[in-house]
């Protein structure tokens, strides 16, 4: 058996409160201070140390807000690899795969897994690299199939619901002021016309009052 | 194999169409009903916890697993097709309910002139139309089916404002649409910030500007099947998802209450219909498989087909019933006339905020100033229009990141895109067209001769491209929204033209694709007749979209609901009868 890996994540770039499940069981770590032991269930803690600094440069930390790292968009991804998405559970993948027109999308027969298996070993180093050669090394992979799924899964992770493992402490809601899926505004759709309406953002366990289980966590 | 105890009516697929055909003759008739849905039940509990953008409206978790039956697709007859692999242009659902769950609700009527296309067209252009033209008229004239429209409106209690009642144009509805008999069963919705900006811009351009249609509810309704929904609340999570309160109209909730109270009928999910047998021009009843894999054979005095629209033509090549269409020769019918619609659209950013997770799949306005025969005389090459529209369905935070006028930033990640994204967020909507699709001869449906379902069956294969035509009413209809978003004092982006260059499977454009057993007045050029009743078993109705013979410009559901309608009418008024003909 594959021995369990873990990633580290500094307690407070997670506001200090992490919020996600481990075996359909949620649980909760406070920790002020220190470092937090996530369990990964897809990535080794090397791969995840490159996915985590790769989405750091596509939706960066800096003055104008938050950005993946403290949204634990790495978290996210790892666990969408894992899960029935990963492993191309709803994807055509029979066989022949053959090359077509751009209008034809994406015909491989590499599942989301291998897919960034492959890619992350084409970053080897990229973690130890700097802001600038790192940027680079993107700039470089650009167009590719890795990075557009990458690029994709780093929004994905940074503004879906916190059940997934991203948005952590729903910061990537309130760096848009999306207020969650809240049930109603009968009161408001006609009357807030070229005024946001903004309030603190509640997740979708909030609005029902039970936790909610994502696809991912879905059995074979 | 597993022989079952006869029944009188068996009916494949439990979504919008066959719930409908169930209820109308079980409540009619005293025969013996039986569906059969290969998904999931569903019920209105489920959906509170849909909200959920990723794994519905990203990962399509309502809808048909690709990985056990999807289509492939070809630009031309001379290429080799491939999968689609993953979700992209059009949406097919499963489950009960099927794709009615979670449509958005916009429930347009087509125009009377899109019943008789070929008719028309022939007049205004004589021999000047394009020779690879399929069109055909319908068989049924928009007279004719008005009363099942109406019938249809009050069924899904549909929202709007008349625009012709009687023949009487009605300021503030869509003044060119067909003459209505009532005023539609609920006003229109609470508009959003966005739309009443397009609305503006489009009146003072001296177009006409409508509510869009819907199925949403504006209010607390009964229907006449008293069957109660409550008003909508403009959630935003419509489109792709269940409406938890059910405002939203839904097989489920609309024609599950009914049918339940039905004795005669009954709903087996989890059962996969793979062939109809067949001898003799007659219909013997439907075989399939459970979720368990055990096979079953279920006989039928009447065979009902009422899946999504590729898979009615599907069930029909697996089946072996009917000739295959060859766009060689133009022989035979099924899998002619294969139609998607044509859809354009233009980005408006604005300067302020528009609170766009509010809305409902259907609130909006349009205008039809250049839809249908209006407005495309000054736009050479151009046939038939489409609508133009500003709807505010419910921007989800994961879809909507990311907009950004064009020419603001170089990457589309990193700090500068970052920054803009973020200051453009929620100040950028879409104007959006549907137009007419006409059907065309090398546009068509057969089995793919490769790829396979997991039953091992030949998938169905489109062949399908864009012509000029297309590219043309694409040009017009981003010209004027791109006027519009203008008068809006807004910034419109680039219009999606790329899209109509040719036709592409990785971007969602509707899940309106039509045709492949399409009615009309001839064998020997349509699958069905008016009635929707097979020309060669008398016992076999084929209802669905399959059945148009071209693509009307608005949003398909409501011409289907009220083409099964009719069928349900022609099936127990007429057929029953004399059960042994075709109407």
């Amino acid at each position: 058996m594959k021995r369990r890996e873990f990633l580290l994540l500094p307690a407070a770039s997670l506001g200090g409160v992490l919020v996600y499940t481990l075996g359909r069981e949620p649980l909760r770590v406070h920790a002020q201070t220190g470092e937090i032991q996530v369990p990964l269930r897809f990535f080794t803690a090397a791969e995840a140390r490159i996915v985590q600094a790769a989405c750091a440069r596509i939706f960066p930390s800096d003055e104008s807000g938050p950005g993946a790292t403290e949204a634990g968009v790495v978290i996210y991804i790892d666990r969408q690899l894992a899960g029935p998405y990963g492993r191309d559970k709803y994807r055509y993948a029979k066989a022949p795969f053959v090359e077509s027109v751009p209008e034809h999308g994406y015909q491989g027969k590499a599942s989301p897994r291998e897919i960034y298996r492959e890619g992350i070993k084409q970053l080897e180093d990229f973690a130890s690299l700097d802001a600038a050669a790192q940027d680079r090394r993107l700039h470089a992979i650009e167009t590719t199939t890795f990075f557009r799924m990458l690029r994709q899964h780093t929004i994905e992770g940074m503004f879906s619901d916190p059940l997934h493992g991203g948005n952590a402490g729903l910061i990537g809601w309130q760096l848009i002021g999306y207020p969650g899926p809240l049930m109603s505004y009968r009161e408001e759709i006609d009357k807030l016309h070229g005024q946001p309406f903004r309030r603190k953002p509640v997740s979708l366990a909030q609005v029902v009052g039970h936790p909610v289980v994502g696809w991912e966590e879905e059995k074979d | 194999m597993q022989q079952l105890k006869p029944v009188n009516v068996a009916i494949a697929g439990g979504g919008l169409v066959g719930l409908t055909l169930a209820k109308e003759i079980g409540a009619r008739t005293s025969l013996s009903v039986v569906v059969l849905e290969r998904g999931q039940p569903r019920k209105l509990s489920d959906y509170a916890a849909g909200m959920d953008e990723l794994d519905y409206a990203l990962r399509y978790r309502m809808m048909q697993n690709l990985a056990e039956e999807t289509a492939t697709h070809r630009h031309s007859m001379r290429a080799s097709a491939v999968p689609i692999r993953q979700y992209g242009s059009f949406n097919p659902g499963t489950g009960v309910g099927g794709a009615a769950e979670h449509w958005g609700g916009i429930s347009y009527r087509f125009y009377p002139e899109n019943f008789r296309l070929a008719s028309a067209l022939r007049e205004k252009h004589g021999k000047r139309l394009p020779e690879n033209l399929a069109i055909q008229d319908w068989g049924v004239s928009y007279e004719e089916l008005e009363p099942y429209y109406w019938r249809a409106e009050q069924l899904l209690g549909v929202c709007g404002k008349a625009g012709n009642l009687g023949g009487r144009k009605v300021d503030g509805g869509n003044v060119f649409e067909g003459a209505r008999s009532h005023e539609y069963p609920n006003p229109p919705h609470k508009m959003s910030y966005a739309a009443t900006l397009f609305e503006k811009a489009a009146r003072e351009s001296g177009y006409h500007p409508y509510p869009v249609p819907t199925a949403t509810l504006s209010r607390n309704y009964t229907n006449p099947d008293g069957v109660s929904r409550a008003a909508c609340a403009y959630c935003g999570y419509c489109t792709r998802y269940g409406c938890m309160i059910g405002a939203k109209a839904q097989p489920t909730n609309v024609l599950m209450p009914v049918l339940q109270k039905q004795k005669n009928f009954t709903l087996r999910t989890g059962c996969n219909v793979r062939r109809l047998a067949h001898r003799q021009g007659k219909v013997e009843g439907l075989r399939y498989f459970d979720r368990t894999g055990e096979e079953f054979f279920q006989p039928a005095d009447i065979v009902i087909v009422a899946s999504w629209t590729l898979n009615n033509s599907r069930l029909l090549m697996l089946s072996k019933l009917g000739e295959p269409y060859d766009p060689a020769t133009g022989k035979g019918t099924l899998g002619r006339n294969l139609t998607h619609q044509v859809s354009a659209a233009t980005r408006v950013f604005l300067d302020k905020p528009l609170n766009g997770f509010m809305g409902a799949g259907g609130l909006g306005y349009g205008i039809s100033d250049f839809d249908g025969k209006e407005g495309v005389d000054g736009f050479p090459g151009v046939l038939r229009g489409g609508n133009i529209r500003l709807m505010s369905t419910g921007d989800g935070p994961i879809a909507s990141f990311g907009a950004v006028p064009p020419g603001e930033v170089k990457a589309d990640w990193g700090a500068e895109w970052k920054k803009a994204a973020l200051e453009w967020h929620d100040r950028s909507a879409n104007i959006n067209s549907e137009a007419e699709h006409l059907a065309y001869r090398q546009n068509y449906l057969d089995l793919d001769p490769t790829y396979t379902d997991n039953y091992g069956d030949p998938l169905m294969r489109l062949t399908l491209d864009w012509t000029d035509h297309e590219r043309a009413q694409g040009a017009m209809l981003g010209k004027i929204q791109t006027q519009i978003a203008k008068a809006m004092n807004g910034r419109p982006g680039p219009t999606n033209s790329r899209l109509l260059e040719r036709y592409t499977i990785t971007q969602y454009q509707s899940t309106h694709v039509n045709g492949g057993a399409i009615m009309g007045t001839s064998p020997e050029t349509s699958v069905v007749n008016p009635w929707l009743q097979h020309w060669q078993a008398h016992n076999l109705w084929v209802v669905g979209g399959s059945a148009f013979p071209q693509n009307g410009s608005g949003n398909p559901t409501l011409t289907i609901l009220a083409l099964a309608l009719r069928a349900a009418d022609g099936l127990i008024d007429r057929y029953l009868k004399h059960p042994e003909g075709l109407l």
